[in-house]
């Protein structure tokens, strides 16, 4: 029984349809799983009874003849997504014990699809981090390695479809948090544009930039997903009133004549020289497929890093003003006025990191500061944008570069060093900074057998592109079918 | 030496929609606590706003009205502070971008008229309640007014005394009332008014250190508070110190103002654009749009009641006090074309029973048409003024329509020439007595046969065609 779990979401429904096995039945497989992988700590909370009910209601609806592309698939949800009277707590102590009144637009949409939800995913707390280290509920393992870092903030989500947990789990990526877990656990992640799929529901780390997207085990697994979750949605007045393409209908068209754009400011030093290798190697294979490489300059690159270090914080200082102790989650029990309830629920509630980037972002939005930090920071985030824009407009049709600059690294290595830390987002903040899609897929193993990531960045809304291209390479290699040494 | 005050209002108009500002929860009044909430409302996780039009109509609304430019691209801001009663720990508000810029009104006072400018009004969403009860030492917390929308309506600093800034007050709450997008009750606190204010020797141009008076929650505590405020700071100077830019409490009780926070504490509220809400654009065809759908606005409802129907100022400034007043005016003169007589039934007859009777306009049972109705039928001599007014009060008590009164009680004027004469002749000669001595030249006496006449037909005869008649049968008397 257990190879159905390593099945892909075409092969799953195929499955479904002739009755190989049901939605009941493949469920309770990835339950089992979940439970024997239980030391990675990919899940944070299971709902194994609602998955089950789902379950056996798409086996009714796939009976009937009613299934939809996602029906009885199941799925994980990163914890900061709401579904309603289920946990939520975007691993943060602070609402450790939140029960969500409501449904996020993406859970809606993931049930008129008939996915099955089985549980939570770990993550960093409010998705701050790269690691996932920074989690109340302890760090995620990485199924190539379990000394390793997954990556983050999305890590369990990461980790779980990467040890085929569940064949689907979703995630969100404000500065690379969906790509470099991908590519640090050797599967497919990709960030749709901002204003793509619905914020709605999702537990808000920095608006401006946060964007929900989807892990699978192949492009075209991402491809079938996103195209469910993605759309305008009137309660979220950033998305986009653009139709969705099917995008996983057009994976197989030529990528003959593309130009694929290879930004000479992301082969820096500090670069791990075997991702360099890999990398170059993904690029030769793309020129071989029929793409047309070409150098692209993008300039302002050096400075996204620091201007995400500005507008991430600020915009989550003022974002996680909400959790203070009054309506919902934690309250210090013991404060005597109200300024000790804030200060005492907020100091016990929060963890280190979310604790430095709420200092960070209440000092560049005060009086005296504001100029100078915040607004400068908007304008450099214009030129960011601008390099791109003007890549797209005159040299290429998308961006092919390294995902992360190293493989994962060991639990513990980097968690007294935030900025050696932060400098692993320095190749996917760009492309948040710009509102831009972008995708991980596999492209290597290292000498210690981690894997690789090769980053792909499409223009503004032209996800189809990068799943195509995604969908050649994979087709013209092996990576993705590569497995974690895991039972 | 003499001093001026110098005083800015700020104002905070909760505007009267049916649902909040980025949410569609209710805003009804007379609910529970914490009923009018929704996971928006709480500031629950992973909620975003998203703008009410209506909000963007009204404020363009009240823009137009007051003279202000239209800014074409806004943006919201997020304000930010730690309090109960402010769910996401921020306001979202309008800072660097307000939606109207540079306008002013014009506000009659004391036989003059000033304009007063407007710096800006935005658009905002008010906090909810804190409720303290001193007993148990607990706060707890309502909700239900939590993203009501707001507009603050901010005042250049151009008036100089408390009796000027009240008629200021009154004046933009007419304003709100006739375009009917704030109720305008400072009692129930759908409009609140702040207070910036300074003082300076006369004469001098520079502004003084100016305070802050908050709590300022009557038509009748504005006056108060600017006085008190004023006169403080004038001892401070006279007394050789210098005025400290701070807030200050207005205290209702002791009519006195003390100091809340002082500048150096003020709180920095760390504004930055909302990043939930994009650009707000504003057409050109909405702005249109607003404008074909504007009311009329007291000033030029009160133009209109001197210049075409040829009212006293003093009849148009009470019927222009509210837009139900100019409406019914309108309407009641639509039916009878007599502006003078349904400015005076509506003024001193209808407000005078309502005064009476302590009854509001509002639940007035005598309808415009009636009351035009009325008017015509004294017009064309089916009632007498005198019938008119029981009628009236009949009308007043029962809400019925004059025709139908005049039907019921047969009511009806008489002016049927036979049948006053008759009427007369025998007056005349059932008085014989008077007949001589009015024939002997005492013409007084034209008066007791008119008053015979209509006591004998119950007042229900017309005055004009008696007097007509009397004076032809007593001619014919004079042989």
């Amino acid at each position: 029984m257990s190879d159905i779990t390593f099945k892909s979401v075409s092969e799953i429904r195929q499955g479904l349809a002739s009755k190989e096995f049901s939605s009941v039945e493949i469920t309770k497989a990835y339950l089992d799983r979940i439970e024997q992988h239980k030391d990675l700590n990919a899940f944070v909370s299971l709902s194994a009874e609602d998955a089950l009910a789902d379950a056996k209601l798409a086996d009714r609806k796939i009976a009937s003849g009613e299934a939809y592309s996602l029906t009885g698939v199941p799925i994980a949800l990163k914890d900061l997504m709401l579904s309603k009277n289920q946990k939520a707590s975007a691993c943060s102590n602070i609402i450790s014990n939140f029960i969500s009144p409501y449904d996020s637009t993406v859970v809606v949409k993931l049930k008129e699809a008939g996915a099955v939800i089985v549980g939570k995913t770990n993550m960093d707390e409010f998705a701050m981090g790269s690691s996932n280290e920074n989690s109340a509920f302890g760090p995620v393992k990485n199924p190539w390695n379990k000394e390793c870092v997954p990556g983050g903030s999305s890590g369990g989500s990461a980790a779980a479809v990467s040890a085929r947990l569940v064949p689907l789990a979703l995630g969100t990526d404000t500065g690379g948090s969906i790509r470099q877990p991908a590519s640090l656990s050797g599967i497919v992640g990709i960030r749709p544009t901002y204003g793509r799929v619905s914020r709605f529901g999702i537990i808000a780390y920095a608006s401006s930039l946060d964007q929900v997207g989807a892990f699978g085990n192949s492009v075209k697994d991402c491809a079938e997903v996103l195209e469910v979750i993605s759309g305008h949605c009137l309660k979220d007045s950033t998305s986009m009133q653009l139709e969705v393409p099917e995008f996983s209908s057009s994976l197989d068209s030529a990528i003959q004549g593309l130009r694929v754009g290879v930004p000479k400011e992301y082969f820096i030093e500090g670069i791990d020289p075997e991702v360099k290798v890999s990398i170059q190697a993904a690029l030769t294979k793309l020129e071989s497929l029929g793409a047309e490489l070409v150098e692209i300059s993008l300039p302002h690159t050096e400075y996204a890093l620091a201007t995400y270090y500005i507008i991430a914080p600020a915009e989550a200082s003022s974002n996680l003003a909400r959790y203070d102790g009054v309506r919902y989650g934690k309250r210090a029990e013991k404060a005597s006025d109200l300024l000790e309830l804030y200060m005492q629920t907020r100091s016990e509630g929060f963890g280190d990191e979310v604790k430095r980037r709420i200092m960070i972002g209440t000092y560049v939005l005060s009086t005296g500061y504001y100029d100078a930090y915040y607004l400068h920071a908007q304008k450099v985030r214009r030129l960011v944008k601008r390099d791109f824009d003007l890549a797209f407009d005159e040299k290429c049709d998308l961006i092919a570069c390294p995902t992360a600059p190293t493989t994962a690294f060991k639990i513990g290595e980097k968690v007294n060093d935030p900025l050696q830390m932060y400098l692993n987002d320095i190749f996917t903040i760009p492309v948040n900074l710009a509102g831009l899609p972008g995708m991980s897929v596999p492209c290597g193993l290292d000498a210690k057998g981690l894997p690789i990531g090769l980053q792909l960045i499409g223009k503004p809304f032209d996800e189809s592109t990068l799943f195509r291209v995604g969908h050649h390479f994979e087709q013209a290699t092996e990576w993705h079918k590569q497995l974690p040494p895991l039972s | 030496m003499d001093y001026e005050a110098v005083i800015g209002l700020e104002v905070h108009a909760q505007l009267t929609t049916c649902s909040k500002i980025f949410t569609p929860s209710s805003t009804e009044f007379g609910h529970g606590v914490n009923e009018l909430t929704d996971p928006v409302t709480l500031g629950m996780p992973g909620c975003l706003p998203v703008l009410n039009k209506k909000v963007v109509e009204y404020a363009i609304m009240l823009g137009l009205a007051t003279d202000c430019q239209i800014r074409k691209r806004n943006r919201f801001a997020r304000k930010h502070y730690f309090y109960p009663d402010l769910p996401k720990g921020y306001q979202i508000s309008q800072y660097e971008e307000p939606i109207c810029e540079h306008g002013n009104i014009k506000v009659r006072f004391d036989d003059t008229v000033r304009s007063i400018g407007i710096t800006r009004i935005h658009m905002e969403e008010d906090a909810g309640k804190n409720i303290h009860d001193p007993r148990s030492g607990t706060s707890l917390v309502d909700l239900n007014r939590a993203g009501v929308p707001l507009l603050e309506i901010v005042s250049e600093p151009d008036l100089r005394t408390p009796a000027e800034a009240s008629a200021y007050l009154k004046t933009m709450r007419k304003i709100l009332r006739f375009l009917e997008i704030c109720d305008g009750n400072m009692e129930e606190g759908s409009m609140r008014c702040d207070a910036n204010v300074s003082v300076r020797p006369v004469g001098e141009t520079k502004f003084g250190t100016r305070t802050e008076l908050k709590n300022i929650n009557s038509f009748k505590f504005v006056e108060k508070a600017l006085e008190y405020e004023i006169a403080r700071q004038i001892a401070v100077i006279k007394a050789g110190d210098v005025v400290i830019q701070e807030t200050r409490l207005f205290d209702s009780e002791t009519g006195t103002t003390h100091a809340m926070r002082s500048k150096e504490e003020s709180a920095d509220y760390r504004y930055f654009p909302d990043p939930d809400l994009p650009e707000l654009k504003i057409q050109k065809s909405l702005i249109e749009a607003v404008r074909d759908s504007m009311p009329v606005l007291p000033e030029e409802a009160r133009t209109k009641l001197i210049e075409v129907y040829g009212l006293s100022e003093y009849d148009a400034d009470v019927i222009t006090a509210e837009r139900l007043f100019v409406d019914y005016f309108e309407e009641a003169f639509q039916i009878c074309s007599n502006a003078k007589a349904t400015a005076n039934w509506l003024t001193s007859e209808l407000f005078g029973y309502l005064n009476k009777e302590a009854i509001r306009f509002e639940d007035c049972k005598v309808s415009a048409r009636d009351l035009g109705t009325l008017i015509k039928l004294i017009e064309t001599d089916v009632l007498s003024g005198k019938m008119a007014k029981v009628v009236f009060e009949e009308m007043f008590n029962t809400g019925k329509s004059p025709e139908q009164i005049v039907e019921e009680q047969g009511l009806k004027q008489i002016t049927d020439p036979e049948e006053i004469r008759k009427t007369v002749t025998s007056v005349i000669d059932e008085n014989p007595t008077q007949l001589e001595q009015y024939l002997g030249g005492n013409d007084k006496l034209f008066g007791f046969f008119v008053g015979q006449t209509m006591k004998k037909s119950g007042g229900s005869m017309n005055p004009k065609v008696v007097n007509e008649i009397l004076k032809d049968e007593l001619e014919k008397r004079k042989g």
